[in-house]
């Protein structure tokens, strides 16, 4: 009965997203019945994970077919804690977005869209089956269309055009490789893939489609060449939705690649790892010079998604357990930060008026709390030590000196130096500098932007100062990503 | 038989890829179009297309087409159903608020 569990965060908010679509001109109902099933499913997921810490990867053979015949969810740590990160940040930006949405954009079924994205998402990470993944990728970006043009401003309109197109014409590759690969193993369940693949040693054909498969997910995850579609549609939805997306779309990219190349392709790790490697080197390297290029706030936090996602390659690049525990915990860290920094950015430009930086200063005499929040959150992406993203990136670090991968650790060191310039300068043009005595002062809206955010930070933090409590739980991840017999074994309940 | 199948997806996804790099909207989106009819079609055919009976079951027939593929590809179909209304609606949209239909035109620029 328990293997139900797998199920609920998936199951919730598709429930909720209906239910909200019949109650969406009541906006405050709407709003308070948002909040109420956001608590109620975090709760859950966090059950869900206590419960998989405990036991193991809970399994769910969805309508009682056996493993490779019927659709299987896998609760295996690193998804359920993935999904209790996505719920946390859909839990912050649910109390950011009645103050930050105008009330016909939010009446106009903005939860519904945004329940059916987080179920889009935590399907994507519970699944065990390829093509179900591709299904619950259209979820999660059909509600993402909606959601970046929700509104229909001009520049909406024209941004968001390149967003679908691209993201369009990456699941019809999908579908095409999944094609290839039903041809090639007679099968689309993960586990019984990886069973095959391991048969006949993955061939030079599977290792094709394995490049194919890194293209699709690479172009979801903003890698290096397929990032250009990324940093200006980030900019243009309201703030609470590019959180959301900064948070969850280009992770659930990563996390793909992460579940097929540890799970499914690791027989040719010299040609496909190597590749990675050099893929985040240039993620790295060119993120970091769009995010200096820029004096728009919200572009300068977008470019800063590549970096990010490019330290992650690089962990999974490496290929040993310091390195992967790192990308994992960098993941985690990576996407609470971004979606606070998100947060920040939309209420500091909401409040500045502007989000060029040119035409700010002296926020700080108005609004202290949000710009030490801002000061914290550059700290904790730059990766200074007592944070969070100083783990994640020593752990990666480690691996890749232990590997003798000396470059990409110099080209990530200097990235990060990097980073915590372009944060930075959003502080000390924006924050410090003489009083504006144009701005008229508004603590009310700045009161109810800073909650969620800190509520985001809190967690950022605790996960760093509290390294010594979560470093097992990933230290377990990275242990079961490197022994896929342990994730088969799960599905097929030998 | 295979192979015609494949050649032909091969020409429907060069067609769909020349008609996505054009400039006008339209086209683009007819390129989509055409782009997922040809991952259609190459799914039934990487399924194998050995002669059979259709995926019904009736008394007396052993032989049967391979339902699995026929089932990813339905679902493949509304998925791109429904997204090419969704973008024929957008750019309808996007056409009449930016009052151009011409892809070049449509970069933006920094004064917004």
């Amino acid at each position: 009965m328990m293997s139900n569990l797998a199920v609920l965060p998936i199951i919730i908010p598709l429930i909720a997203g209906i239910l909200l679509a019949f109650i969406h001109k009541k906006t405050i109902l709407a709003r308070n019945t948002a909040k109420l099933l956001s608590i109620l499913n975090t709760g859950v997921a966090a059950y869900i994970f206590y419960y998989v810490y405990q036991n193991g990867t809970v399994t769910l053979e969805t309508g009682g077919w056996e493993a490779p015949y019927g659709i299987v969810l896998v609760a295996d740590l690193l998804a359920i804690t993935l999904v209790l990160t996505t719920n946390i940040i859909g839990l912050a930006c649910v109390f950011y977005a009645q103050h930050s949405l105008a009330e016909k954009k939010e009446s106009f079924y903005f939860y519904s869209f945004f329940f059916l994205l987080i179920t889009g998402v935590s399907g994507a990470f519970l699944t065990g089956d390829l093509f179900n993944l591709f299904v619950f990728f259209e979820v999660l970006l059909m509600a993402s269309y909606a959601l970046i043009t929700l509104g229909g401003e001009k520049v909406q309109l024209r941004e968001s055009i390149k967003y679908v197109l691209v993201n369009l014409f990456s699941s019809i590759v999908f579908v095409t490789t999944i094609a290839f690969l039903y041809s090639v193993l007679g099968t689309v369940n993960m586990a019984q893939m990886a069973e095959r693949v391991q048969e006949v040693e993955q061939r030079g054909i599977l290792t094709t489609i394995g490049i194919l498969l890194f293209f699709v997910f690479g172009t979801k995850a903003a890698l290096f060449p397929l990032y250009y579609w990324l940093p200006k549609p980030y900019t243009v939805p309201n703030p609470v939705i590019s959180a959301l997306f900064a948070a969850l779309l280009t992770k659930v990219g990563v996390y793909s690649i992460i579940r097929m190349f540890t799970l499914v392709f690791v027989h040719q790790t010299s040609l496909t790892h190597d590749l990675f490697i050099w893929i985040a080197g240039f993620t790295l390297v060119f993120g970091v010079i769009g995010a200096l290029s820029t004096d728009n706030i919200k572009l300068i936090i977008a470019y800063n998604i590549m970096p990010a996602v490019g330290f992650m390659i690089m962990g999974i690049g490496i290929y040993n357990q310091t390195a992967i525990s790192g990308s994992v915990y960098y993941l985690v860290h990576d996407m609470i930060i971004k979606a606070a920094l998100f947060l920040l950015v939309g209420a500091i430009s909401y409040l500045a008026g502007t989000s060029d930086l040119r035409k700010m200063r002296g926020l700080i005499n108005q609004y202290p709390l949000l710009g030490w929040l801002l000061f914290i959150s550059a700290f904790v992406l730059a990766g200074v030590p007592p944070f969070s993203g100083f783990i994640g990136k020593l752990l990666i670090l480690q691996g890749s000196f232990a590997e003798g991968e000396i470059i990409i650790a110099i080209i990530g060191l200097l990235s990060s130096l990097l980073i915590l310039y372009s944060l930075m300068k959003i502080f000390v043009r924006g924050f410090w500098g003489e009083k504006d005595e144009t701005i008229i002062v508004n603590k009310k809206a700045a009161n109810a932007f800073t909650w969620p955010i800190a509520f985001l930070i809190f967690f950022s933090v605790l996960l760093g100062v509290g390294a010594e409590l979560f470093y097992p739980v990933v230290e377990d991840i990275s242990n079961d990503l490197l022994n896929p017999e342990i994730y088969i074994d799960s599905v097929f309940k030998e | 038989m295979e192979i015609i199948m494949s050649v032909v997806a091969g020409i429907l996804f060069a067609a769909g890829i020349y008609n996505i790099l054009q400039k006008q909207l339209l086209r683009i989106v007819i390129g989509t179009v055409i782009l997922s009819n040809g991952a259609h079609l190459f799914i039934i055919t990487m399924g194998k297309l050995k002669r059979g009976a259709p995926p019904v079951l009736e008394y007396g027939i052993t032989e049967y087409a391979d339902p699995l593929p026929q089932a990813l590809v339905l679902t493949s179909i509304v998925i791109s159903f429904g997204l090419t209304s969704l973008l024929l609606v957008l750019s309808y949209r996007a056409a009449q608020e930016n009052e151009t239909d011409n892809m070049e035109k449509l970069r933006g620029n920094h004064d917004e």
